[in-house]
């Protein structure tokens, strides 16, 4: 029993650091622009497949293929963005999501156009599973979450240590007061997305790397990156990595109780109890 | 030819009744939905087992779905009642999931991923298939044309009028009087309602229902709808769920003039161009073909 719940625990820990990469992608967006991207499920799969191609087609290794996945979601998310949903911001945070949920659609279907329907494999080794006593632990999980918390580092020391990176984060605690200051907020849109939207095709791979690619492989995980977000507080990044992890333990411990397809609705039940009792999220909106 | 068409013009029936709950929803009441897919659902999955199973005929089984999506509706409005644009979206959408998970999973009930077949409704076998394409056709546009003009009537009334000031400014109207629960969890109920007779009618006409159906590809057809329409017009919501329609089932004659593409790739180009005319229309015409008209007072400065 104790062992169930120990492995429950280890796999929620490891599903929850593969999460918190789209979450802290979804929540960058958010503090910045101030509204949500849907289209981050068609980005997270857009990044797989980059990934994909590189890794089988080249030959190259995973960090290689990260790396690919999140300079080609990067660049396709804020291109995207730049072009559809940035004239519709002026309108409203809500008609620019609506306007996401659109480009989520056109997305979706061009990496449908270009790969098929038919899931996709990644050339990996594939290891034993390691034990410790009871528990079984994958390699392959262990090294996703490793590679998740290595790019999530290197946000945190982009977002603290750059010019670039401490712009983003004046313009997410004040537009106004950043843009009187000189800031230039079609640069900081820029950067916000390419870094956010980048992240968030990393999140993709590894979920693909983990479960299977196809173009729904990101609308799939839509819900829990949803819910990581909201939980942690719409717009904060720690906020995120700690909703990630409420939310994949969370999932993963609900498969105790209930059957496991049942995880995602978990998500969706995290997002109501967390918007009724504390709508700010767990640590509360817009910090980074 | 006549067939197919007789056969859209059923379509474009159901989502006009669609997009009519939308519109009082989210036209009206301000309150953003993009969970209508799971209402839709509802009330189709209802409607298709008080017919299979409590052998219900359709009309009872109509009234059933349109009850219980209804309730549904007003559960969400409750639990959702304090938020509001992004955050409702985010909410609704997530609602939508969870509805089409339940219909793939709960297999004792809705027959999981393989759905429902085998649906009655009432002349078929007995009408030639074109015949009763005839008589589908005219039930859901009788209720088309009877379900716009209660809620145009409604829109007119003194409490589509407390709507719009709810959704113009909750605060001002709750200053006002207004109790603004009970209006919105009102509205949403309706309007859900409306979702439930269309999936209720969906489900008889097509005979079949399943999750695949139910996807985030309805909602935002919808949505296309009630945008290209004009947010807040009832002629708006039915012009433009024909216009969606027409769009989508125009785009069909792409696969002949691209013979090199495969049937998959002609598909998501299909489904693609529906995503890049939302974005052109919201972008060129927010307001839609038949704006919502109001009398707007002016104070002179």
């Amino acid at each position: 029993m104790i062992a169930t719940f120990l492995q429950a625990l280890v796999n929620g820990a490891l599903a929850g650091a593969v999460l918190a990469l789209p979450a802290v992608g979804f929540n960058t967006v958010y503090a910045v622009l101030r509204f949500p991207n849907f289209a981050v499920a068609s980005l997270a799969t857009i990044g797989a497949y980059a990934g994909w191609v590189v890794n089988t087609d080249l030959g190259w290794p995973a960090p290689a293929s990260l790396l690919a996945a999140f300079v080609v979601a990067g660049s396709v998310g804020a291109l995207a963005d730049a072009l559809c949903l940035k004239p519709l911001r002026p309108l409203g945070a809500l008609v620019a999501a609506i306007g996401s949920v659109a480009l989520d659609l056109v997305l979706q279907n061009a990496a449908r156009f270009a790969f098929g329907n038919n899931p996709r494999g990644y050339d990996l080794m594939v290891f034993r599973n390691w034990r410790l006593g009871p528990i079984g632990i994958g390699p392959q999980e262990v090294e996703d979450a490793v590679l998740a918390v290595v790019a999530m580092a290197a946000v945190f020391l982009m977002l603290r240590a750059t010019r670039i990176g401490k712009t983003m984060r004046a313009v997410a605690d004040n537009a106004t007061l950043a843009e009187s200051k000189g800031i230039d907020p079609a640069r900081v849109a820029w950067a916000a997305n390419f870094v956010g939207l980048g992240l968030t095709g990393i999140g993709g791979m590894l979920v693909a790397l983990d479960t299977s690619l196809d173009p729904l492989t990101g609308f799939r995980v839509l819900l829990s990156i949803f819910a990581a977000a909201v939980v942690g507080g719409l717009g904060s990044i720690p906020g995120a990595v700690a909703g990630a992890f409420v939310v994949g333990i969370g999932e993963e411990m609900s498969t105790l109780l209930i059957a496991p397809t049942y995880r995602t609705a978990m998500g969706f039940l995290a997002i109501l109890i967390v918007l009724s009792f504390r709508p700010g999220g767990l640590i509360g909106e817009r910090a980074i | 030819m006549l067939d197919y068409l007789v056969s859209l013009s059923v379509f474009a029936g159901l989502y006009g009744l669609l997009a009519l709950g939308l519109n009082l929803v989210w036209g009206l009441g301000g309150m953003v939905n993009l969970g209508l897919a799971g209402l839709f659902a509802i009330g189709a999955y209802a409607s298709a087992l008080a017919e299979l199973r409590l052998h219900l005929a359709l009309p009872a089984a109509a009234i059933l779905a349109t009850l219980l999506a209804a309730g549904a509706g007003a559960l969400l409005a409750v639990v959702t009642a304090r938020l509001k644009g992004d955050y409702l979206a985010i909410v609704t959408l997530g609602f939508a999931e969870v509805i089409q998970l339940l219909a793939a999973n709960e297999i004792w009930l809705t027959n999981g991923t393989d759905g429902l077949s085998a649906i009655p409704a009432p002349g078929r076998g007995q009408l030639s298939p074109f015949h009763f394409d005839i008589a589908s056709t005219s039930a859901v546009w009788l209720a088309v044309i009877l379900v716009s003009l209660l809620l145009w009537r409604l829109s007119q009334a003194p409490y589509g009028r407390a709507l719009r000031a709810i959704r113009e400014d909750e605060t001002v109207a709750a200053v006002a009087g207004k109790r603004v629960l009970a209006f919105k969890v009102s509205a949403f109920a309706a309007g859900s309602a409306v979702m439930g007779l269309a999936g209720s009618l969906y489900a008889a006409y097509t005979g079949y229902v399943a999750p695949d159906s139910f996807d985030v590809l309805v909602t935002l057809l919808v949505v296309l709808a009630l945008t290209a329409g004009g947010l807040g017009s009832m002629a708006g919501a039915v012009l433009g769920a024909i216009l969606v329609v027409v769009l989508t089932e125009g785009t069909r004659f792409l696969g002949g003039l691209l013979p090199d593409l495969s049937a998959l790739q002609v598909a998501s180009l299909r489904q693609g161009m529906i995503g890049v005319f939302l974005l052109l229309l919201l972008r060129f015409r927010p307001e839609g073909i038949l704006p919502e008209r109001m009398r707007r007072h002016h104070l002179e400065d």
